[in-house]
């Protein structure tokens, strides 16, 4: 076996962090000794999400090591540790304590470090920059001091400090020293409409600002005085003035640098030294340094590979077209946004009613897209950035792709087909074209599936119209009909029956199926019939009208066991019970002899009830106040729940109260899937209500609402819809919540595969039931109260009705049981007799 | 030859659903589909379940052919010939059946 080789790393950044994700999944990765040096305290965290830290995330959340990683694969992590020098010769690295390490491959993941002009006075105190969790603690620390904080620098990153600042609640200025705001990204007019929408939202912004000198202030510690004779006073200063690449231990060993810095490196990532690498804002390729993440994190793979030998990728440079939403401005840019290309033509739209500002620069024959500006609408980047990147032809009149569409008429969308192989359609994940068509190749016929199956549209979820229309027309191409028809009687889907059932008040399915379908029905569109007329009237569902449609449980209102008999679940909301409540469970058990056992949703389940006893039983609980538990319907089920403030000594709010409100709501709501709630008193979470249909969780500041959660067997965490709740509202979004996915979920679809399938995932979620897009949220809230309003116990209705009852005898001619349901013993209990046991008469139990 | 026997009045049976018979000790499964004037008999017995159920099972058109779907497993048993529209190696017994003012009677 050959030696291991030693393999330092300087730096755990972002990318300095993704080589080692990168390089630890190839097989080469086991011949190295893997070091990391790292300058700051922690290891690598998410610097693009740094902002979040100001609304409550904490350097833990922004961490991006999973759990064990160093340890797993054996890095030898140094944090606080310093590289000072590089000796190319020996192959050392010398560490600030005078540590010497020996390596054979070197990778550089340095970064960067803010660029500070050197303004007399820029030296002061309270003068900061805007770059790790340390800076932002300082900064945090002098806000408290401060009623006036200003941005130098109108940049990307510039815009985002300056948002901390307001959100700190200081008076916040921002001052560039270009006549616009983002002067690499957007033109003169983007800039303006920029700056008019970000001073609405409270910040102050001076263009053509050149500081010349700081000194102390009047009203202010400082004073900043401004080449034009101006000055500004203010308590804190934070320079985001652009980055400088990271480079001084590069120059000290002489490797190759560009002429205004960076480390030279060739399309591997090496460096003028083949054993050394250059990764990530650091490195200078053909005379760039990218300070983007994604081409960061493209250095890292494309280094991890060739120095491990395991692959030919190369960098050849990225793109740096960019989306985002500043302080809730959408701003996009793309390409060549200036029109530097020799003949380049524009087309300009600007709205000011609305505050949307488009451009697009096609090439000197109209043929070709080379760049675009959007500012306070940016729904148009995902298709004209593959527009650019593509080279795809340009329709007749390309100013159609940014004017508003007037009179219905749609918008020249791309036609998926001119897209190559190559298309780079998630940018998150780097999914390409070709990875979409392979995956519907192998099967993949769902949004879902191809989410599962190759991640695309599961982070930012930009482009998830993009990847349906690429899945779509990759269906289309292989002749897969998408046959999105309940069954042979209906040309309908779920939701299209739901709509009719709804707007036209139809109460019946031989109405239904009379007006919109064919036959008599089976056994998928009798269920989802019967499922949507209760979601919709609420009527009784053992009604002759409704009774031929319902399944297997709910026919007889009880779960059937394999062996024909049922189980029983009286309803415990919250899983709160009295001792007499479950002596009279306990009591019941006994006198019919029935095996019990605890249920994961805090309640108690009877088995081996035989189809006569079923009345019997449920007149004894529905006597001691007992409920149906609806765990035989495709219906809300439990909501779980911990024991709360009452008694927790951590409980922050009452989750029993909670949850016993919400349980008794929405008891009853039939829906296309079985929904579990669960409500936790505080953030310990012991109701495990991330894994639910819908989770609540107490604290400080209210309610916060989770949804779309599921264990079982695909277990997907749940998403966090809105927080800080109080009740009234809380209840109002799970309202609209649960009708809307009552409304266009699939037969039996959890709503956590509803909401993998929901186009435009939780944002659009949250526009629905937050924002009510739709304006739907009154008619929800209406049809709910009318659900609320219209519950019945089933079975107490059941146990009412005489003719009802004839139905629950296993003879409908003869008073006897069913001589084939036989029982044993086992711990103390019944359970149903195997076939061996049947056969031998093995000490069956007598069966009355 | 067949000696038909009085089970039931045939509202006794819920319109779109069935009920089990007790006739000369066998375990007939009784349907009153609402696609047909007529009601059917099988067996109640569900050979791949193994249990006394059919009668529960939901009444299924199956392109056109009228069908009782296991309600354990959800296989097609056609009401006409008992044939398994899944394992056409398994079919169970099916009964003549006649109502006679406004009685169901099942011939064994």
């Amino acid at each position: 076996m050959t030696k291991k080789q030693n393999l330092i790393v300087i730096g755990n950044g972002m990318v300095g962090h993704k080589f080692l994700e990168s390089l630890v999944n190839l097989e080469q990765a086991e011949h190295f000794n893997i070091t990391v040096l790292c300058e700051e305290p922690r290891p690598a965290y998410d610097r693009v999400y740094l902002s979040s830290y100001f609304s409550g995330k904490t350097a833990q959340d922004l961490s991006l090591v999973s759990d064990g990683f160093f340890e797993n694969h054996q890095i030898h992590l140094k944090l606080n540790t310093t590289a000072e020098q590089i000796d190319r010769q020996g192959k050392t690295v010398t560490t600030q304590n005078g540590e010497i390490l020996s390596y054979d491959k070197l990778v550089l993941a340095t970064g960067s470090y803010p660029f500070v002009p050197p303004v007399p006075g820029h030296e002061r105190e309270n003068c900061l920059v805007y770059r790790t969790i340390e800076d932002l603690e300082a900064i945090t620390a002098g806000a408290k001091n401060s009623k006036v904080g200003v941005v130098v620098g109108g940049g990307l990153l510039g815009l985002e400090a300056a948002n901390a600042l307001k959100d700190l609640g200081l008076e916040t200025h921002v001052v560039e020293f270009a006549p616009r705001l983002m002067a690499v990204q957007v033109d003169d007019a983007g800039g303006t409409l920029l700056k008019n929408k970000i001073q609405e939202l409270g910040v102050r912004v001076h263009t053509n600002k050149n500081t010349q000198n700081i000194t102390d202030g009047d009203t202010c510690k400082h004073k900043m005085e401004f080449a034009d004779g101006e000055s500004l006073e203010t308590d804190l200063i934070l320079f985001s003035a652009g980055i400088r690449p990271q480079d001084a231990i590069a120059r000290r060993c002489d490797l190759e640098l560009g002429p205004r810095g960076g480390i030279l490196i060739n399309n591997h990532c090496q460096t003028s030294d083949d054993d050394i690498y250059a990764i990530g804002e650091c490195a200078l390729w053909g005379g760039m340094i990218y300070g983007l993440v994604a081409p960061g994190y493209n250095m890292a793979k494309v280094a991890a590979q060739h120095l491990t030998n395991s692959g030919d990728a190369s960098f050849e440079g990225a793109d740096m077209s960019t989306k985002l939403k500043l302080m809730g401005v959408d701003v996009a840019s793309i390409g060549d946004c200036h029109a530097r290309t020799e003949g380049a033509l524009s087309y300009a739209y600007t709205d000011e009613v609305n505050q949307v500002y488009k451009k697009i620069v096609v090439s000197a024959d109209k043929k070709l897209l080379l760049g675009a500006v959007m500012i306070g609408d940016a729904e148009d980047y995902g298709n004209l950035l593959q527009m650019a990147l593509n080279n795809i032809e340009l329709p007749a009149m390309p100013e159609a792709l940014i004017l508003p569409s007037l009179d219905g008429a749609a918008k020249p969308v791309l036609g998926t087909d001119a897209l190559p192989e190559t298309a780079q359609i998630c940018s998150c994940n780097d999914v390409s074209k070709g990875a979409i068509c392979c995956s519907v190749q192998n099967g993949a016929q769902t949004l879902g599936d191809i989410k599962a199956d190759t991640s695309a549209a599961t982070a930012c979820g930009g482009c998830t119209a993009l990847v349906t229309q690429v899945m779509n027309a990759e269906l289309t191409k292989l002749g897969v009909e998408v046959n999105t028809d309940i069954c042979e009687h209906f040309a309908y889907t779920r939701q299209d029956i739901y709509n009719i059932v709804r707007i036209e008040g139809i109460r019946t399915f031989s109405e239904l199926i009379s007006k919109y379908g064919k036959g008599h029905g089976c056994e998928i569109c009798k269920p989802l019939v019967g499922s949507v007329l209760a979601s919709c009237w609420n009527e009784y569902v053992l009604d002759d009208k409704h009774i031929g449609l319902q399944d297997t449980n709910d026919i007889y209102l009880g779960n059937m066991q394999k062996d024909g008999t049922y189980s029983v679940v009286p309803r415990i909301p919250g899983g709160e019970i009295t001792p007499d409540g479950l002596l009279v469970i306990g009591q019941v058990a006994k006198d019919f002899g029935l095996y019990t056992k605890i249920t994961g949703g805090q309640r108690i389940d009877l088995f081996g009830a035989q189809l006569h006893e079923l009345p019997q039983i449920w007149q004894r609980l529905v006597d001691a106040g007992f409920e149906t538990g609806h765990a035989y319907g495709k219906s809300l089920r439990t909501v779980k729940s911990c024991v709360g403030s009452t008694w927790c000594r951590f409980g922050v709010d009452d989750s029993m109260a909670l949850s016993i409100e919400l349980e008794n709501r929405y008891k009853g709501l039939r829906s296309p899937h079985k929904i579990k709630f669960a409500v936790s008193g505080c953030t310990r979470e012991c109701a495990e209500a991330q894994s639910k249909d819908v989770g609540v969780i107490a604290t400080e500041n209210g309610w916060n609402l989770y949804v779309c959660g599921n264990g079982g067997m695909k277990p997907r965490h749940t998403d966090l819809l809105a927080q800080g709740l109080d009740k009234e509202t809380l209840i109002k979004y799970i309202d609209r919540f649960l009708l809307f996915y009552v409304k266009t979920a699939d037969r039996l679809q959890r709503t956590s595969v509803w909401m993998d399938n929901l186009e435009g995932g939780l944002d659009y979620l949250k526009q629905v039931v937050i924002d009510d897009c739709l304006g739907m949220a009154e008619e929800f809230e209406r049809q709910m109260g009318a659900v609320v309003e219209s519950y019945q116990c089933e079975w107490k209705t059941t146990i009412e009705s005489p003719d009802k009852l004839k139905r629950f005898s296993h003879f409908i001619n003869a008073d006897k049981p069913d001589e084939n349901v036989q029982f044993v013993k086992e711990r103390g209990q019944i359970r149903p007799a195997n076939e061996k046991e049947r056969m031998n008469k093995d000490n069956l139990i007598a069966i009355s | 030859m067949s000696n038909f026997i009085d089970v039931c009045a045939l509202n006794d049976i819920n319109l779109d659903t069935g009920v089990c018979a007790l006739v000369n000790e066998q375990q007939v499964a009784i349907f009153r589909p609402a696609a047909s004037n007529d009601v059917f008999a099988i067996n109640n017995f569900d050979p791949i379940g193994k249990a006394n159920v059919l009668s529960r099972g939901l009444i299924c058109d199956v392109k056109g052919m009228l069908t009782v779907a296991s309600p354990l497993y959800k296989q097609h048993y056609s009401l006409t010939t008992g044939e398994c529209l899944e394992d056409e190696t398994i079919s169970i017994t099916t009964y003549q059946t006649k109502i006679e003012n406004e009685r169901v009677l099942v011939a064994i």
